[in-house]
C-alpha cells in the first residue's frame, strides 16, 4: 500500500500546525463560528447532536495494522472506546471535545491517515470495491488511481468551493461492489483490444433526487484520466447550480442539460487541459502502482481448510456467507462483519480493532479493507489459515456469519447522532437483526439487502436496498418509508416507494410481512428478493404491506 | 389569529464539549433541561435567545426549542429534543450515562 513521501508528511504536518492554530483562534473569540465552521468542515470537525464529530478519511478503504491500531489509540483514548465505520469508508468518532482534536488528528499524520476533504463542498474520500487487489473477477487493482486521485484532488485550489460535495468511486472488476452508478463520477477499469481504460459514469448520487449515472466515456485511455476528470470538475463547477442547494449536485446538472451537452462541454475542456499534462502524472502512477504491487502469496496445501469445512457446520456456515473467491485459488477474501445480532451496525471496539489488526498481520498480509457495507476485509488469507482464523474471531464477537444477508444491513447514524436526521436508523437495524435472528431464517432467506437512511440526504443508500428503509418526521412522530426493489450493483437501481410509511412500532413487522410474501412466492430457493421483485413487480408485496387496503380493494 | 406562543427554552451546544446545555434562569447554563429556564412569553424569549448568542465564546447554534411542563421541570415536546437530552438509543452515553433515572 501506499506509504507517504516526505512531501506528504511535511504537508500534513503544516496542515495541522493550520488547524491548531484556528482552533485557539476559535476558543479566544478570534474566530466566530461562522468563520470557523468552514474551517473545522474542511478538516472532517462536524458538530452533531450530542457532541462534536470526527470523520477520518480511510482511502479507497485500505488500512494496514498499524494504522488500525492508531484508530483503536484514538477511540479509547479521546472517545468512547469504538468507532463508526461509515457508507463511505471513512470511520467517525462520535465524542471528541474541541481541544483534543488537533491532537487527534496529528496521532493520525503519525500513522499516514488524516481528515482533510470528508467533508465541505470538495472532493472527498474516494471509495473504491472493497476487494480491490483480491478479486478474482479484477482487470485490475483500482487503488493506485484511487490513490492518485485523492493526491490530484487533495487542496486542489480549482476544487475547494465547489457547488456543492462531489464523490467518486471506483473499480476494476465487472461486478460493482462499490456502487459507481450512484456518485458523481463512477469509475471501471476496462480493457479493449489489450488497452486499459476506464468507463466513466456521471451524474448518479442518491440524496433527495436519486439517479443513476450515465456513461459520458466508454473507454478512456489510462493516460487521460486526470485531465477528464479535471474537465468534468471544472464543467460542473461553472455550469452547476449554485441558487439551489437541493439542486446543485453535478446529477441535476447532468439531468437539466442532458449527458450530450455536459459531454460535449467536457470534451472541449478536456481539448483545453490535456496537453498541460506533460506526464509527471503518468510517473507519479507509475510509482504509486509499485507501491500496490501484490503481497507473495504463499502456496501452501489446503488440507486443514477442507477438512475442518467438512467437520465443522459453524465454519462451514460462516465460510458460506463471509468468504469470496479471491484470485489466487488457494487463497480468500474474508469480510468480517460487524453486524452481529443486534448490535450498531459498523460499529467496532478499540478492542475488537486491535484483534482485526493482530489477524491482519498473522494471517493478512497485513491488509484491512472497510467496506461501504460498514463491515472490515482481510483481502488476502490463505485458505489453510481460516479455522484459526476464524476461531480467534469468535472469541471476539467478530465471527457473525450474515455477510449479504438480511441482518447484514447498512444504515446511517440516523438521529442518534446527526443533527440532519429525521428520525432514527440504529434501532430499526438493530430491531431487524434481532428479530430474523430470533426467527432463524435468515440463511434461507438468503441473499437480501436492507438499507436504511434517517433522513432524505441517503447517508444509508436505502434508495439501491433491496428492502429499503427512509426515517422521517411525520408530525412529529418517527416514520418509516419502505422502498423496494433497489440494487447497488451493475445493474443498479432505485428502489420504487411501496406506500404510506409506517410507525416506529410499526415497521419490524411491515418488513417480516415484505419477507414472507417473498418465500411464499419465490420459485425456489435460488431465486432471490430481488429476483423475485422483478419477475413479480411490486404488487405482491404492497399487498403484503397494506393487508387492510388489498382486502378493501377486493 | 396568531397561535398562542408554546413554551420554550433556550438550547445550544457546548463549545468546548460539544454537548447539549440549556440557559438557565441565573443566566447560567445548564446540561440538564429540567434546570432550563422555561419562557412563556415570545418577546422575553427572543431576548433571551439574544443574550446567548451573544456568547459565542462558551455556546455554538443557541434556538429555541419547544417544551411542555412536567412533574419535575420541562420536557421535551419533540423527540429530537428528547433524544439531545437523553443521549443516543445504542449505548448508554451521553448525558443518561451519568443519570441512571433516563
Amino acid at each position: 500500500m501506499y506509504d507517504y513521501t516526505e512531501f506528504d508528511r511535511a504537508f500534513l504536518a503544516e496542515r495541522n500546525a493550520q488547524f491548531r492554530a484556528q482552533v485557539e483562534r476559535r476558543i479566544s473569540g478570534a474566530l466566530t463560528e461562522d468563520e470557523f465552521k468552514p474551517l473545522r468542515l474542511m478538516n472532517g470537525l462536524y458538530l452533531q447532536l450530542h457532541a462534536y464529530m470526527l470523520r477520518v478519511a480511510i482511502p479507497y478503504g485500505t488500512l494496514n495494522s498499524r494504522q488500525m491500531r492508531q484508530l483503536a489509540l484514538l477511540a479509547e483514548k479521546w472517545d468512547k472506546g469504538y468507532g463508526h465505520f461509515t457508507t463511505r469508508q471513512n470511520i467517525q468518532f462520535n465524542w471528541p471535545k474541541l481541544r483534543d482534536v488537533p491532537d487527534m488528528l496529528d496521532a493520525l499524520a503519525e500513522v499516514g491517515l488524516h481528515a482533510i476533504q470528508t467533508s465541505g463542498n470538495t472532493i472527498r474520500n474516494v471509495t473504491a470495491d472493497h476487494f480491490a487487489g483480491a478479486a478474482a473477477d479484477e482487470v485490475a487493482d483500482p487503488r493506485p488511481y484511487a490513490e492518485l486521485i485523492r493526491q490530484w484532488s487533495t487542496d486542489h485550489p480549482e476544487f475547494q468551493f465547489l457547488g456543492r460535495k462531489f464523490k467518486i468511486a471506483i473499480t476494476g472488476a465487472e461486478a460493482d461492489r462499490a456502487v459507481i452508478r450512484a456518485h458523481d463520477i463512477g469509475l471501471r477499469i476496462v480493457e479493449r483490444d489489450g488497452a486499459r481504460g476506464f468507463e466513466v459514469i456521471v451524474g448518479g448520487g442518491l440524496g433527495r433526487t436519486p439517479m443513476i449515472g450515465q456513461v459520458i466515456r466508454d473507454h478512456l485511455p489510462e493516460a487521460d484520466l486526470l485531465p477528464y476528470l479535471e474537465a468534468i470538475l471544472s464543467v460542473y463547477n461553472l455550469l452547476g447550480r449554485r441558487d439551489n442547494k437541493y439542486k446543485a449536485r453535478i446529477k441535476i446538472t447532468v439531468h437539466e442539460h442532458g449527458i450530450d451537452t455536459v459531454r460535449d462541454m467536457v470534451e472541449e475542456r478536456f481539448a483545453a487541459i490535456r496537453p498541460t499534462y506533460s506526464g509527471h502524472d503518468q510517473a507519479l502512477l507509475a510509482d504509486i502502482a509499485a507501491q500496490f504491487a501484490p503481497p507473495a502469496f504463499d502456496a501452501a496445501p489446503t488440507d486443514a481448510f477442507d477438512a475442518a469445512y467438512a467437520a465443522d457446520p459453524v465454519f462451514r456456515s460462516w465460510v458460506d456467507t463471509n468468504v469470496a473467491a479471491h484470485k489466487a485459488p488457494d487463497h480468500a477474501i474474508v469480510s468480517i462483519s460487524l453486524k452481529a445480532h443486534g448490535a450498531t451496525p459498523g460499529d467496532a471496539t478499540a478492542a475488537q480493532m486491535r484483534v482485526m489488526a493482530d489477524l491482519a498481520e498473522t494471517f493478512g498480509h497485513d491488509e484491512l479493507r472497510i467496506s461501504h457495507e460498514q463491515n472490515v476485509i482481510l483481502p488476502h488469507v490463505h485458505k489453510a489459515h481460516l479455522p484459526a482464523l476464524h476461531a480467534r474471531l469468535k472469541d471476539h464477537g467478530l465471527a457473525t456469519a450474515n455477510i449479504g444477508l438480511i441482518s447484514d444491513i447498512i444504515a446511517c447514524p440516523g438521529m442518534d447522532y446527526c443533527a440532519l436526521a429525521t428520525a432514527r436508523s440504529i434501532p430499526i437495524a438493530q430491531e431487524i437483526a434481532t428479530r430474523f435472528e430470533d426467527l432463524q431464517i435468515e440463511h434461507d432467506i438468503g441473499h437480501l439487502k436492507i438499507k436504511i437512511s434517517g433522513c432524505i440526504n441517503a447517508c444509508g443508500h436505502h434508495h439501491v436496498g433491496h428492502i429499503g428503509i427512509l426515517g422521517l418526521d411525520r408530525a412529529g412522530v418517527e416514520n418509516y418509508q419502505i422502498t423496494v426493489g433497489g440494487d447497488a450493483t451493475e445493474t443498479a437501481a432505485i428502489g420504487e416507494r411501496a406506500g404510506p410509511g409506517f410507525s416506529a412500532d410499526e415497521i419490524v413487522p411491515a418488513i417480516e410481512r415484505l419477507v414472507a410474501a417473498y418465500l411464499d412466492q419465490r420459485l425456489d430457493a435460488s431465486e432471490t428478493f430481488l429476483q423475485a421483485y422483478r419477475r413479480l413487480g411490486l404488487a405482491p408485496f404492497k399487498a403484503a404491506l397494506y393487508p387492510a387496503q388489498a382486502v378493501a380493494a377486493e | 389569529m396568531s397561535r398562542p406562543f408554546s413554551p420554550k427554552v433556550v438550547t445550544a451546544n457546548d463549545l468546548l464539549q460539544g454537548d447539549v446545555i440549556y440557559l438557565a434562569a441565573d443566566d447560567s447554563w445548564v446540561r440538564d433541561l429540567a434546570l432550563a429556564e422555561v419562557l412563556t412569553d415570545e418577546a422575553d424569549a427572543d431576548l433571551r435567545l439574544l443574550l446567548a448568542q451573544s456568547r459565542p465564546d462558551r455556546v455554538v447554534g443557541a434556538y429555541l426549542a419547544e417544551v411542555r411542563p412536567g412533574p419535575n421541570g420541562p420536557e421535551p415536546a419533540h423527540f429530537r429534543e428528547a433524544f439531545r437530552s437523553r443521549g443516543p438509543s445504542n449505548y448508554a452515553h451521553g448525558k443518561q450515562e451519568a443519570r441512571a433515572d433516563v
